[in-house]
């Protein structure tokens, strides 16, 4: 408590390098560009692993730092800049500056060809910037600061390559829809600051803890605060019914798809509701719905992604459905596994988008996976860490997803929020995800290499062929095709070795979670509970209803024999998904087309995600356009006020005339005018006088 | 000095117009002496700031000299609510000269001349606080003005000027007779802000009169801001008006209206005000959503801004009107704030009418490519307009909505909500904006070679930029001054909200902390300015008469 850390300065490294390479970077060299880059980011992150050394293991209390001058003070309020270290944001700080490093150096080999690198650079600093300001303040509006900037990072880098209206669209898609949710979580602050007159963390849940509430029953308070403030988790992690940005914003350069939608970015929601499980456990009403919400989101988004032929997209998918198992997780307060299934999938996640990039920069931009196969032999190393990373998602032990996927779905099935229903549909996901993710691997790296295969519908592969329009030169031009390589081949050794880094930790980054039943000793688990722990339960009296919510007494009290046959299920749907992707992707590759031709109506709903895109626009975006010009534009505006006002100008037409002549610049007619005015009014006044 | 700093600051502009007048038709020499003016008129202003003592409530710098026999005063003094208003005038002015440096050819003499008359009116309705003074100013902003937009405007000038003037005008007559009134119910016969304040304190009006004479005012504030439904006329004034009229037509002559809305509805009526406040509540709901919703669906770039600023005004007027201290300090913030980030707005879009000569959204597209600069400054003031965190815009929303959200006002919670829902539609026509401008292909050829901005564009912009990450970082800074303004200006808003608390939601110990330190501020403001002083009066005279004893 008492070593002054400088927290704030992990967040402000890459600050400054966004600056530098924003102000000056356009007469950079690429490599001076890359090293202003590389260099703040990798202080950052050893910076934060110096704090988080020298805090280590943490207590139950928080390590905050306060700024000496406060960023917003009105009346009563006060938010300071101040930051705050304990497990939980350890985790996020070393997992957004040590992932974000590896991507940066990935993007030096990405990115090298493309025009506008330095700005590319610069927005990824500033993303940095706001992602760890995110995750380590210590109050919730400095949080917010965080929270708007990650969007606005996002906004920028999806719209990169802005010279594509696509792009352009997909990022304005996605700050707007952002926005809906950050609205509910204004409103959660709002909620907050009414009742603790504060939003620090500590005020806050220190009020909570005093207090000793029991869970309300109906919906009071802390409920709608609580929803409010997942509505806003909503958007940023992308779930039901805000995801719709997600798929779109593949849009950016790959990397881009790496640290922000995958890894990082979308996780803000999840550490947001983990942050703020004081609340969540007090409001079992707002548990219920974040679990249902994220069950719906798993199984629907898993659903979209079989259907998808675009490499990425079927990330895109896989990540929304992802996120959806985070969320479940804090639905059925589980939040230490949610958070350490975010972990290992900012690990494997990252990787297969960044192999995936490897993998398009390889056959030239082509990011349609029906005009690849047989890569297996041509990008050996990106093979085999692609194989690593989809063995981790698809949830086989002993890779990194199988544990916390395991963990997330042993608490869904005994939690009271989750129960087994919402437990099948989770293993049934898992088999799912399973699937689409055998189902690239075996279209991208086995079968026949088909450059040029023909696709009939090649209109639902738009990014593929609009990309080689444009030059790569121009500001904001190019796109991932515009490295004009011949044939295929293996990328370079710097964005291999963070390939290989990660896939490493695909594999052990599982290890800290190891459950009791099978002799490990969940580190994570115990590393998490001081901050996990719900207050009631630290506190003197355990209220009852607490101990169902608290995931650290469920090992001891079931039996093993239960949980290793629930791991068993999983275990078993993941290699049923693997069977069904080798067996239609690689065994009897004609079959796909056979089966979707038989369920054609269902195949194109899914094909078309379901019409939700088309769904709002017709609901939301075509009213509410026609509205604003046919009736309040057109017709209040124009219509009735102006009409209003012109027909009282109409009447006094001839004071109109002299104003008229009065605009010709003769000055003494218009002083005159403003002489009669005043003579009419004075004398309107005296007649009140007399009155 | 300090008693004739606000004398200087207001009327150097008009010692500068005259010497403008007198100068020869040299448009050079012209363009530097009003930029040389306005400058030191800003440097001047700066000393209001750096000699404001924040730990004293109150006015400040006062002057008061009988003008007019010995009713009419010549009476200035500024507050931390008028003295910020003021440097935003005198910030602004520069930036204007230096907006119209190439853009005005014709008649260069007379443009700035205006533009100089145009500060130093807008400087003493700020400053006033003898009535009939600040009506005499109030009514001067409005003849420079008009004359901007009529003989520098566009194609539709005259009808704009015209609209603008009836408009205004108009709504001004009722403040008067509002104001003659109060004059003729004052005992001490004279017009003083305070003598006003008094006298409806303990006049014992009826609350009919009173609620006329709260509307007197209301309707001159309100056409001025501009509040739903009488916004009509700032559409129009500011596509025509030339690019420093659109800036100080934005930046401050809006600012006016709330500025009068705080100063004189809430100061002097503070029961009318809680009485009327839900029905102007709705209606700054309605001008937040409604003017954004508008702003969407305009083909026209100057009609958008235009229509944002119906949107954001509606933000000030809900703070002000929430009747809390938070929410009134991020009213007068975001007043500060929207001068800047609009103001920025409206330059912008006059240096891309400079290279198109129009503002329709049609002709613009990919810009992003051949003017990199311009699109980066564009970018800052939409995200400073858009309500991003760090940046201005967002300290003043986020107060404002806090405020509204806290408000003893009826229903306060829903408006509060609704008006939230402004980030929203916000995002939505700014970014469309910046897309439909920037990204994308290339339409017109003659785009492809627009000449990037110069080095005199950007010393104008810059500024602006810098101002808007300061007072998104540093906002105690201004809240120290403006905070102790605020809670003098708003004693009776606080008992407010003292005696009708929230209905409480959560156990008790919470409400006992929650209302703890409401109550206490309740209690520090419920003497208001004039209890304050009467009492430190009599503490001197005891202290005097115990002296005397000794």
């Amino acid at each position: 408590m008492t070593k002054n850390l400088y927290l704030w300065v992990i967040p402000l490294l890459p600050l400054v390098g966004a600056a530098i390479n924003g102000l000056f970077g356009r007469r950079f060299k690429n490599a001076m560009v890359s090293a202003v880059a590389l260099l703040f980011t990798a202080v950052s992150f050893g910076w934060a692993a110096w704090a988080v050394y020298s805090v280590w293991p943490g207590g139950a209390t928080a390590h905050i730092e306060t700024l000496p001058f406060p960023w917003i003070t009105a009346g009563s309020f006060s938010a300071p800049f101040g930051f705050y270290l304990d497990q939980l944001s350890m985790i996020m700080v070393l997992v957004v500056t040590g992932v974000g490093f590896l991507i940066h150096i990935y993007s030096v080999g990405y990115m090298s060809h493309e025009g506008g690198y330095y700005r590319f650079f610069a927005y990824l600093n500033l993303f940095m910037f706001f992602m760890l300001t995110l995750v380590l303040a210590n109050n919730y509006l400095l949080m917010f600061v965080g929270w708007e900037g990650v969007g606005l990072a996002s906004y920028l880098l999806i719209g990169f390559y802005f010279l594509k209206d696509s792009a352009a669209n997909a990022g304005k898609k996605a700050f707007i829809v952002n926005r809906i949710g950050d609205f509910a979580f204004l409103i959660g602050m709002f909620l907050l600051i009414q009742h603790f007159g504060s939003l620090n963390y500590d005020t806050v849940f220190g009020k909570i803890a005093e207090a000793h509430f029991s869970p309300e029953v109906g919906w009071g308070f802390f409920t709608i605060t609580a929803l409010c403030l997942m509505f806003g988790a909503t958007g940023k992690s992308a779930q039901v019914p805000l995801y719709v940005w997600l798929p779109d914003a593949m849009e950016g350069p790959t990397p881009v798809s790496a640290l922000i939608h995958a890894a990082t970015m979308v996780t803000a929601g999840i550490y947001m509701i983990a942050r703020s499980h004081a609340i969540f456990n007090l409001a079992p009403h707002a548990l219920e719905i974040v679990a249902i919400i994220g069950c719906l989101t798993a199984i629907f988004a898993a659903t979209m992604g079989l259907a998808q032929t675009d490499i990425k997209r079927v990330l895109a998918y896989s990540t929304v459905s992802q996120l959806g198992y985070m969320f479940l997780a804090c639905g059925v307060a589980a939040y230490a596994a949610g958070i350490f299934h975010l972990m290992t999938h900012a690990f494997f996640k990252a990787l297969l988008f960044l192999g995936a990039g490897s993998v398009i920069h390889a056959v030239g931009g082509e990011q349609d996976m029906r005009r690849m196969g047989g890569l297996r032999t041509k990008i050996p190393v990106t093979f085999w860490v692609v194989t690593i990373a989809t063995i981790a998602i698809a949830g086989i032990p002993p890779f990194a997803g199988f544990f916390s996927k395991d963990q997330i779905l042993g608490a869904v099935f005994h939690s009271p929020y989750g129960g087994p229903v919402i437990w099948a549909v989770g293993v049934i996901t898992a088999g799912l995800t399973s699937f689409y993710m055998f189902r690239l691997w075996f279209m991208t790296f086995f079968g026949e290499y088909k450059p040029d295969a023909d696709l009939g519908d090649a209109h639902l592969a738009p990014t593929a062929h609009a990309a080689s329009a444009h030059g790569a030169d121009a500001h904001g031009s190019g796109h991932d095709d515009g490295h004009g390589h011949g044939g295929v081949h293996e990328s370079p050794w710097v964005m291999l070795a963070p390939l290989v880094i990660l896939a490493v930790l695909s594999v052990a980054g599982g290890w800290v979670g190891i459950p009791e039943f099978i002799g490990g000793n969940n580190k994570i688990e115990h590393f998490l509970a001081p901050v996990m722990e719900s207050p009631a339960v630290a506190g003197e009296q355990p209220a009852p209803a607490m101990k169902v919510l608290d995931p650290i007494s469920r090992p001891e009290e079931k039996p093993t024999n239960e949980e290793l046959l629930l791991a068993g299920t999983s275990v078993a749907a993941a290699i049923f998904g693997f069977f069904f992707a080798w067996l239609l992707y690689y065994k009897k590759p004609e079959l796909p087309d056979r089966i979707t031709s038989k369920i054609h109506g269902i195949y194109t709903m899914v094909l078309h995600k379901y019409y939700v895109d088309e769904g709002y626009g017709a609901i939301f975006v075509k009213p509410l356009l026609a509205l604003s010009t046919v009736v309040f534009w057109r017709g209040v505006d124009q219509g009735v006020i102006d009409g209003l006002v012109n027909g009282a100008g109409a009447t006094s037409k001839g004071i109109g005339n002299e104003l008229r002549r009065m605009q010709s610049g003769n000055i003494r007619s218009y002083a005159a005018w403003v002489a009669i005015g005043g003579a009419a009014v004075l004398a309107y006044m005296i007649w009140l006088g007399v009155k | 000095m300090s008693d004739s700093i606000l004398t200087l600051v207001t009327f150097l502009p008009a010692i500068g117009a005259l010497v403008l007048m007198l100068m020869p038709r040299n448009d050079r020499s012209l363009r530097w002496a009003a930029l040389i003016i306005s400058l030191a008129t800003f440097g001047l202003s700066l000393y209001l700031p750096m000699y404001y003592d924040p730990g004293q409530s109150g006015f400040q710098f006062d002057v008061n000299r009988n003008w007019i026999g010995q009713t009419i005063h010549y009476h200035m003094a500024a507050d931390g609510i008028s003295m910020w208003l003021v440097l935003l005038t005198t910030f602004l002015v520069p930036l204007s000269v230096l907006v119209s440096w190439k853009s005005i050819h014709d008649r260069v003499k007379e443009f700035f001349v205006l533009l100089l008359l145009l500060e130093m009116a807008m400087i003493g309705v700020f400053l006033s606080l003898d009535m009939f003074l600040f009506y005499v100013f109030w009514e001067a902003t409005l003849i420079p003005m008009a004359l901007l937009i009529g003989m520098y405007g566009h194609e539709r000038r005259v009808y704009a000027a015209v609209k603008f003037f009836l408009y205004t005008m108009v709504a001004s007559v009722f403040m008067l007779v509002a104001i003659i009134w109060l004059y003729t119910h004052n005992p001490q016969h004279n017009f003083e802000y305070t003598a006003f304040r008094d006298v409806i304190a303990h006049g014992g009006f009826s609350s009919t009169a009173l609620q006329w004479l709260f509307l007197g005012f209301f309707i001159a504030f309100a056409v001025k801001v501009p509040l739903f439904p009488l916004h009509t006329w700032l559409p129009d004034a500011h596509v025509e008006a030339p690019t420093a009229g659109s800036v100080l037509l934005a930046g401050v002559l809006l600012k006016m209206g709330t500025y009068g809305l705080l100063r004189f509805n809430v100061g002097m009526f503070p029961d009318q005000s809680a009485y009327n406040s839900t029905w102007i509540n709705v209606l700054a709901v309605i001008g937040i959503i409604y003017g954004a919703l508008v702003a969407l669906v305009q083909p026209n770039l100057k009609k958008l801004i235009a229509y944002s600023s119906v949107s954001h005004l509606g933000f000030v007027v809900l703070g002000i009107f929430s009747l809390t201290t938070i929410g009134t300090d991020g009213a007068v913030y975001q007043m500060l704030n929207h001068g800047i980030s609009t103001g920025a707005l409206f330059m912008l879009a006059g240096m891309l009418y400079e290279r198109k000569h129009t503002y329709e959204f049609k002709e613009f597209g990919g810009l992003a490519t051949p003017m990199p600069v311009f699109a980066t400054f564009f970018l800052l003031a939409v995200l400073s307009s858009v309500g991003l965190p760090l940046l201005n815009g967002f300290v003043g929303e986020f107060l404002v909505l806090s405020g509204a959200f806290q408000s003893a006002v009826p229903h306060g919670m829903l408006f509060a909500i609704l008006g939230s829902s402004g980030v929203i539609w916000g995002a939505c026509y700014l970014l469309w904006m910046y897309q439909k401008v920037f990204y994308g292909q290339i339409h017109h050829d003659e785009n492809k070679t627009l000449p990037e901005i110069d080095g005199r564009e950007r010393i104008s912009l810059v500024p602006l930029v810098v101002m808007s990450v300061i007072m998104g970082v540093a906002s105690p800074y201004w809240m120290s001054s403006i905070g102790p303004a605020v809670t003098s200006t708003l004693p009776q808003a606080a008992a407010v909200t003292k005696s009708q608390p929230q209905k409480p939601i959560v156990h008790s110990r919470l409400d006992q902390y929650k209302q703890g330190p409401a109550m206490a501020a309740a209690d520090a403001t419920a003497h208001g300015l004039i209890q304050k002083d009467s009492i430190q009066k009599d503490s001197v005279q005891k202290d005097s008469a115990t002296g005397g004893q000794k």
